[in-house]
């Protein structure tokens, strides 16, 4: 049984505790409706991005000369996976099911006897894949420094994606990253982005359009393919800062109700101690003045 | 029948604009371009310019890179640096202005590169008039 003292220290630190979660609480949802705003603002580029492309990949003809970006090496031996996550925890699950989801597609690769290489966004992520598989990570990116995300960070990743696509170090990209849908539900997400994926187009979006292409289509691809890479990789950051915020304010609130519960229950059994050294010092004492 | 089209600006940042209009000139890659109802299925990409969205009002947009689809009677234009001009200061012109000449004295740019900064300088310092 613990003392009065350990119980009163107790209820203090776990008060102290419940405080703290509660302003991230606060804090994470003020930031949530940011992230949130942003994310949503930013579905539409991405969409109608990919449109194109996809829209591009229907009228090609001649998929042998098409540039490699687009309709990918031909191979499927080499993969790249890059895992979004966030650079902060306490944030419930959120990091964890990045990574559980993206731990699950490298047994697969490896387990097919293809080649895996990593990159990491955010150093939760790193910490936590690189227990396993810290041979197979190339390259790690961090955000931490950076308080809003910009294209700039996407463009950084982009960049280095398509670096090693040209020097032929893989034939498959894929993004993890949490899908915001709403403050208690983000989806892990896996997305491939090149080549790019196709397998999305809706079917009753059966007209051919030939386009005008101008200047010609092979620089606009040029131009394009790139670029929606970055995009891609924009969009998975928003929803994932999105996501982190929702997640880190269910998890805070919970935290918060949790300690709550355990404060009534600690605050319980301080009164009944205390009651019951009362009712001990009182027996001690008519016992005391009885035997006089 | 409307001669109208729809035209929507998007950035990563959000919708810029959606609205009806009957004559978009676009600073395509290479050159000006009108486009008015019933162009055909068109893709193309931007140099740095200025968007004229004409209807009632004109509307007036300034771009430095993107890239316009044009499919059944929808103009879509993707940027990541429109602006529309009435709110641009003279300071973001100078600014920008500085910065673009002191890229141009850098030796090394392709000829491409060049291209696409003399435009922007030409139309900043249209701007500025």
């Amino acid at each position: 049984m613990p003392s009065l003292d350990d119980l009163k220290k107790r209820i203090k630190s776990v008060k102290s505790t419940q405080k703290i979660t509660k302003a991230m609480k606060m804090v994470a949802a003020a930031k949530l409706r940011k992230a949130q705003e942003s994310a949503e603002k930013g579905r539409p580029y991405s969409q109608k991005m990919q449109n194109i492309i996809l829209n591009l990949t229907k009228s090609i003809n001649d998929p042998q000369n098409a540039p490699k970006l687009l309709v990918g090496t031909g191979e499927d031996k080499k993969y790249l996976c890059v895992v979004l996550t966030a650079d902060r925890g306490l944030c419930g699950g959120f990091n964890s099911n990045i990574c559980k989801l993206a731990k699950t597609n490298f047994k697969k690769i490896l387990g097919e006897g293809k080649e895996l290489n990593i990159i990491t966004v955010g150093s939760k992520g790193h910490d936590q894949i690189k227990r396993e598989y810290e041979k197979y990570v190339i390259k790690k990116f961090s955000f931490k420094d950076k308080k809003n995300i910009s294209f700039n960070e996407a463009d950084e990743v982009g960049k280095e994606i398509i670096s090693l696509f040209n020097q032929n170090k893989f034939d498959k990209c894929i993004i993890f990253y949490n899908n915001f849908k709403n403050v208690i539900t983000q989806i892990p997400q896996a997305q491939q982005i090149i080549p790019a994926e196709t397998k999305n187009l809706k079917e009753n979006n059966n007209e051919n359009f030939s386009y005008e292409f101008e200047p010609e289509e092979d620089e606009i691809l040029e131009d394009l393919l790139p670029k929606n890479i970055s995009t891609q990789v924009f969009k998975a950051l928003l929803e994932n800062a999105a996501s982190e915020q929702g997640s880190r304010m269910t998890a805070m609130d919970n935290a918060t109700r949790n300690a709550g519960d355990l404060v009534d229950k600690l605050t319980i059994d301080y009164n009944r101690s205390r009651q019951a050294s009362i009712t001990k010092e009182l027996i001690e004492i008519i016992s005391g003045a009885e035997s006089l | 029948m409307s001669e109208k089209f729809t035209v929507e600006i998007i950035s990563p940042d959000g919708t810029l604009l959606k609205s009806e209009t009957s004559e978009v000139i676009i600073p395509s890659y290479e050159g000006e371009m009108g486009i008015l109802k019933e162009h055909i299925p068109l893709i193309t990409f931007l140099r740095p310019g200025i968007i004229k969205i004409k209807d009632n009002e004109e509307k007036s947009f300034f771009v430095e890179e993107g890239t316009v689809e044009f499919v059944n009677n929808s103009l879509l234009i993707l940027t990541s640096t429109a602006k529309e001009l009435t709110d641009i200061d003279q300071n973001f012109i100078k600014n920008s202005v500085i910065e673009v000449e002191k890229k141009m004295s850098d030796n090394k740019l392709s000829d491409k590169e060049k291209y696409v900064l003399s435009y922007k300088i030409n139309t900043l310092k249209n701007i500025n008039q």
